[in-house]
């Protein structure tokens, strides 16, 4: 593998350039742990249906200046742009002069990580950066890490909400030659803030792209926190993307997590809720065609009593694509009076198309209520049978039924723009055959 | 209009239409007859194009064309109708929008614009009023929750707005109150006309006290064995199938 060697050679450079301190000392705890756990292989139980070595045999640069123009970010920015804070990443790194700000700093910081890390923040990104890697202890996460660099911090301040929601728009510039990007970002929604957070993917070029993304949140008392991911990418764009967000106060967590299109998407989702009466949803829906391969792993980690969370993932694998669903929920002996539930529902379109579904659920505690499920089953023949006799054409029929199917997890994007946008978009993915 | 001769139909490879011959006119009102399991709806599933029925053998035209040539959704846009006996729940999918749909399927097909908003609006309020469904049950999905007069009442709608040359109404009085039964039967009344035909099929006479037939045929062992007028249906409900069913199987033993 020449990435390695090559891997070794950017991470010596980007330690060179830059100071000794708190991200250095993370950079290289990360590239250590990197060059000995390697890239995870089926071997290791939780990349067992999701091989990711097959992205490292690409001749990756990792590059940090690109020609992208605000031209290139007029054609990704999504509905309701004109009131949202954007941020734009390329390749990666956090791009200020082509990210737009509109939220006052009294309610909003937005700052490049390596700042923040340096001045008022400083306590704050101590504490919190990398606290990610105490569960995801592998080689993906471990090389995320060596490599912060043009990362992102974003507070909201305490008892803030920001009218204007945050965007972040990625774009992978493969025009060139194959893209390596690990963007990396800390979210703080402090005491009784509110944030809203929407994640978007383009890759640009017909080069192959690989988005290793690391997000941490941390939710503070009485923070509610609305989190989407719209994964609608090329059929070369392959991604890990860990979102893991820490409830540390007793608050409210709601996310929607929905993938179209892609190569290979790893998805982790972690919550640790660790505080008494933390309350979260997690949706997630994934529409899979042609040869993508989606795998959604959550992780529930209840630490303390009295907490709810509801997890609701959907999908359909059509032509020979594979869709993956690890949902696992940790109670924990402190974490009594819980109320875990977990259910997975899938749509095998094509004999050739695979679903690897698997509730884990690890209770040590004694007074819990937890309940999962999962179906993996066909398109209701009844029911294609009454549209057709109504004279709907038998396609037209299945896109109907598939739109039924994923409606109620489009229901779930609470702001109406971004959930209209989301809806076309599935039509659309849907109806092209 | 339709023309079915010596129709063979089989499921799972089981024997179930044994030569079905059948003649509709348009204007005319025909009743399907007969007991439980004789064929009545495999009939009525063969000529809406259920791919789980392999028909063996016979003919069926309709309005001149192939109808067994033709798929379940150009059977509809040909002019086709079928209420289901079980209307399917689906939810998710605004009935509204699964109407307009259909009824915008159908114009395209015969060459015409779809209807606009407006245009759709419009002949949905006439629609409703003439079968007197409330307006609430279209905003909701299809069939979702509806009693079961509800879902009969909603397949009669359908066939209102898709204004069929044949509307073929499956046991559309099974599982009906006499008063939601008097409003189906309505329903359909109002919708009978000069250049449209009617296929009723039924396991009782009740629903024709309400829909007058011109002709009416009772179906056994997957055969038409007896044909006639709307007396018919009144001698069977006085004597019970078994009057003709025995004179069939007595003619069968002999």
């Amino acid at each position: 593998m020449n990435n390695i060697t090559y891997f070794k050679d950017q991470f010596e450079q980007l330690q060179e350039a830059n100071p000794k301190g708190t991200i250095a000392d993370l950079r290289q705890n990360g590239f250590d742990a990197f060059t000995k756990d390697g890239v995870p292989t089926y071997r290791n139980e939780d990349w067992k249906y999701t091989n990711v070595s097959s992205l490292f045999d690409k001749e990756y640069q990792i590059a940090e200046n690109s020609a992208i123009t605000l031209t290139d970010v007029n054609a990704v920015r999504l509905p309701g742009y004109k009131q949202a804070n954007e941020l734009v990443f390329v390749n990666g790194h956090f791009i200020a002069d082509l990210s737009t700000i509109r939220s006052s700093t009294t309610d909003l910081i937005v700052l490049p990580l390596e700042e923040a890390a340096k001045g008022e923040y400083k306590e704050i990104v101590a504490t919190h950066l990398n606290q990610s890697s105490n569960y995801l202890n592998d080689g993906i996460h471990a090389l995320n890490t060596s490599f912060i660099n043009g990362a992102v911090f974003v507070h909201v301040l305490k008892g803030k909400e920001p009218e204007h929601p945050v965007y972040c728009y990625h774009i992978l510039d493969a025009r060139q030659h194959p893209a390596l990007a690990q963007p990396r970002s800390l979210v703080l929604a402090d005491e009784n803030s509110r944030l809203q957070i929407t994640e978007s993917y383009t890759t640009l070029g017909a080069s192959d792209s690989f988005n290793n993304q690391v997000m941490e949140v941390v939710v503070k008392e009485n923070a509610y926190v609305e989190y989407y991911k719209i994964q609608n990418d090329t059929a070369n764009a392959s991604q890990v993307s860990s979102t893991h967000i820490r409830q540390i106060g007793r608050s409210y967590v709601h996310t929607v997590t929905v993938t179209l299109n892609g190569g290979i998407v790893r998805n982790n989702m972690n919550l640790v809720l660790d505080a008494a009466g933390n309350e979260t949803h997690l949706y997630g829906l994934y529409l899979l065609k042609g040869k993508s391969h989606a795998d959604n792993h959550t992780l529930i980690d209840n630490l303390k009593p009295n907490c709810f969370s509801n997890q609701l993932y959907k999908g359909i694998a059509d032509d020979t694509s594979t869709a993956v669903f690890n949902g696992r929920i940790m109670v924990q002996p402190d974490a009594q009076k819980t109320n875990a539930y977990q259910s997975n529902k899938n749509i095998l379109l094509s004999e050739n198309a695979t679903i690897n579904t698997k509730p884990q659920l690890e209770i040590f505690a004694d007074d819990v209520k937890c309940s999962h499920g999962c179906t993996i089953g066909q398109l209701d023949e009844e029911a294609m049978f009454y549209l057709r006799a109504r004279g709907i054409p038998k396609e037209s029929a299945e896109v109907l039924l598939l739109q039924a199917f994923a409606a109620d997890i489009v229901d779930q994007i609470k702001p109406e723009l971004l959930r209209s946008y989301v809806s076309k978009l599935i039509y659309e993915h849907l109806a092209i055959q | 209009m339709l023309s079915v001769k010596n129709i063979h139909a089989n499921i799972d490879g089981r024997e179930i239409l044994k030569g079905i011959n059948l003649d509709i006119k348009p204007g005319e009102v025909h009743a399907i007859m007969g007991p439980n399991g004789s064929g009545k709806s495999t009939l009525a599933s063969v000529l809406a194009g259920r791919e789980e029925y392999e028909v063996t053998e016979g003919a069926v035209s309709f309005l001149g064309k192939d109808l067994l040539e033709l798929s379940t959704e150009d059977r509809a846009r040909e002019g086709l109708f079928l209420a289901f006996q079980y209307p399917v729940e689906i939810p998710g999918v605004s009935t509204t929008n699964f109407i307009k749909a259909a009824v915008n399927e159908k114009r395209k097909y015969l060459g015409q614009e779809p209807l606009d908003a407006v245009a759709f609006l419009k002949m949905m309020k006439e629609k409703m009023a003439l079968v007197e469904i409330d307006q609430r049950l279209l905003s909701r999905s299809i069939n979702e929750g509806f009693s079961g007069g509800e879902k009969k009442r909603n397949e009669v709608f359908q066939m209102a707005m898709l204004e069929p040359k044949l509307a073929i109404m499956d046991e559309t009085d099974s599982g009906l109150d006499i008063d939601a039964l008097r409003i189906v039967a309505n329903g359909i009344n109002k919708l009978r006309s000069p250049d449209r035909a009617i296929l009723l099929i039924t396991h009782y006479q009740r629903l024709l006290d309400y829909i007058q037939p011109d002709y009416v045929h009772v179906l056994y062992n997957g055969r038409i064995v007896k044909s006639g007028t709307k007396e018919l249906a009144l001698e069977l409900e006085e004597k019970g199938y078994d009057f003709i069913t025995d004179e069939v199987d007595l003619a069968a033993n002999q």
